[in-house]
């Protein structure tokens, strides 16, 4: 970060996340609040899928698997082990990270299709696994005992907390995705992406990089689901493993644009407004995933490359700062 | 020597495409490998450095043994190819995928360095087209340069070259094998797969003749282009009509 005039593609990003932060603080407003709460929520997942995504090409169908297994151990010792909110996040980005570990080592080795199904398979194996857990209470799950937010002065001033919690999980996530996408380990996942038989002849190691790559991508997801889960004051299996949140969020990277760092941003908050829009209105409100659906066919079939990549393809002089 | 092969067997179900594969490459040569369509060369290459593994036999790179290793165990260690069937990184710009080979070699460079290196690595195989392209736009030719510009960027002791020449026209074969000439005064050593005899003829300090992946001929271009062996490999027995007219 010595000299900042190399690193003006982090600026909109910055920017960006900034104002949504500023914006509910600054209008003083609890419903705005909570609007940008999911919206950060949002950014922060698909900033953090973009990084397997998009940028090494691995199509991960069931990424939520890591927020629903961190936010489970984070709120499981938070709630019976007596932790902070604090350490409760950490366990979660390290439990999902480790998670991510293991599990790469076992499913990266399958390529293209196969490995999209292995990970909706580990979705829902790891939701019937949870199911079945009594120490994570099964089937009922974890409901959190409301004396845990006395320690941060009252309900009302916990979930003030959690929005901030969110907002650093976020620019953390988009920084994450900056230093990825513009650093040497980067430039060996891009060309994984692109050829992974000719990466590995020009002396990438693939199968280390594809898993830190899995890694980096699973911490953030498993602090943000904490971080939820404890703002819900409860979880169940079926409300953390949801198959479809994965697909909204490859809709969001695929539309903002994958493998850019600005493009999972965009992406989020188009979609989190057009969702916000679907779920009121009396027409779509039941057949808001179908409208998804749609999008993701229309994204693929005419700009595979999503809106970011479409306008640094279109306007070379903005690649400088759109990256 | 540089590189020791030594009895290499590889088949592929019922094909046997190496059978007992033997020789060796002093520092500094260009060995020449050539042989018809399906002798075994490319095989013999992927087997060199770690695509496939060898059935048996040994493969020794600066006296170390590297057989079965990886892909890029191997080519950090300084042994670099470039491919028959060119493999851009389409998505990426030209001097990014040049970048690749700077910072994955040998050297394993920093980001910085290698942009550096890899400019330098353009300029000479003579790539002049703006290198912030993404370099899915580029031709045949601009391929195969950007396959060898991405080879050589990694600093590599032993370069194989599948096949450089295939596609080009006259005068671009003429200013590849300047470019081969040229690599080898900077004390690269090359094994180099070609179809293009006369420019194979004239560039190799020796050659290699395999057919159905067997070595049937080694020796200077001169002795190569004359040996019978390999005549009948190319064309057929010169002297089937005289042994059928022999019968009766």
């Amino acid at each position: 970060m010595r000299n900042w005039r190399n690193h003006s593609g982090l600026i909109l990003p910055i920017l960006t996340v900034a104002g949504l932060v500023l914006w509910p603080v600054i209008t003083n407003n609890l419903s705005n609040r909570e609007i940008v709460f999911t919206i950060l929520k949002a950014i922060a997942l698909a900033s953090s899928l973009n990084i397997l995504l998009g940028y090494t090409g691995y199509v991960s169908f069931g990424h939520i698997v890591f927020y629903g297994f961190g936010g489970y151990v984070g709120l499981y010792v938070v709630n019976d082990q007596g932790w902070s909110i604090w350490l409760g996040v950490l366990t979660g980005g390290i439990a999902a990270g480790a998670f991510a570990f293991l599990l790469g080592k076992a499913i990266l080795r399958l390529r293209g299709a196969f490995f999209a199904l292995a990970t909706i398979g580990v979705n829902e194996a790891m939701e019937a696994f949870i199911n079945n857990f009594d120490l994570f209470g099964g089937s009922i799950g974890i409901t959190l005992n409301f004396s845990v937010y006395k320690t941060y002065g009252g309900a009302a001033q916990a979930l003030n907390l959690t929005f901030y919690i969110m907002a650093a999980l976020t620019f953390a996530a988009v920084l994450i995705s900056y230093i990825v996408r513009t650093s040497k380990f980067g430039l060996g996942l891009r060309a994984i992406r692109e050829d992974e038989d000719a990466a590995e002849i020009m002396g990438v190691i693939a199968p280390d990089a594809k898993n830190w790559a899995y890694v980096l991508s699973a911490i953030i997801p498993g602090m943000v689901g904490v971080l939820f889960f404890f703002k819900n004051g409860n979880v169940e299996p079926h409300v953390a493993f949801p198959l479809h949140s994965s697909i909204e969020l490859l809709v969001m990277v695929m539309l903002g644009g994958q493998g850019t760092v600005f493009g999972p941003i965009l992406g989020a908050i188009a979609y989190q407004g057009m969702r916000g829009y679907l779920l009121t209105s009396s027409f779509f409100k039941d057949i808001q995933l179908s409208v998804s659906g749609v999008l993701l066919l229309i994204i693929v079939l005419f700009i595979p490359e999503g809106a970011v990549g479409f306008l640094r393809r279109r306007f070379p002089p903005l690649r400088r700062i759109l990256i | 020597m540089i590189l020791k092969i030594q009895n290499v067997f590889r088949s592929f179900g019922g094909l046997q495409a190496l059978a007992n594969v033997t020789f060796e490459v002093p520092e500094g040569e260009i060995l020449g490998l050539i042989g018809p369509n399906g002798a075994g060369k490319t095989t013999l290459f992927n087997v060199i450095n770690g695509v496939y593994e060898p059935n048996k036999g040994n493969i020794i790179f600066k006296d170390d043994d590297i057989t079965s290793r990886k892909p890029y165990h191997i080519s950090r260690k300084g042994l670099a190819r470039t491919h028959q069937i060119v493999k851009p990184l389409k998505d990426l710009t030209i001097l990014e995928n040049v970048m690749v080979g700077a910072c994955f070699g040998r050297e394993g460079h920093s980001l910085a360095e290698a942009r550096l290196i890899a400019g330098d690595v353009l300029d000479f195989v003579g790539l002049n087209v703006p290198s912030d392209q993404l370099a899915g736009i580029l031709n045949v030719a601009q391929k195969k340069r950007l396959e060898l510009a991405r080879a050589l960027a990694s600093r590599p002791y032993l370069l194989l070259l599948d096949e450089v020449l295939a596609g080009l026209n006259q005068s671009e074969i003429q200013t590849m094998v300047e470019t081969v000439k040229a690599i080898r005064q900077q004390g690269v050593t090359i094994i180099m797969i070609e179809h293009v005899m006369h420019a194979v003829m004239n560039v190799s300090d020796r050659i290699i003749v395999l057919d159905y992946g067997v070595q049937i001929a080694e020796g200077s271009p001169s002795e190569i282009a004359n040996d019978e062996k390999v005549i009948e490999a190319y064309l057929g027995d010169p002297k089937l009509a005289e042994k059928l007219s022999g019968i009766d």
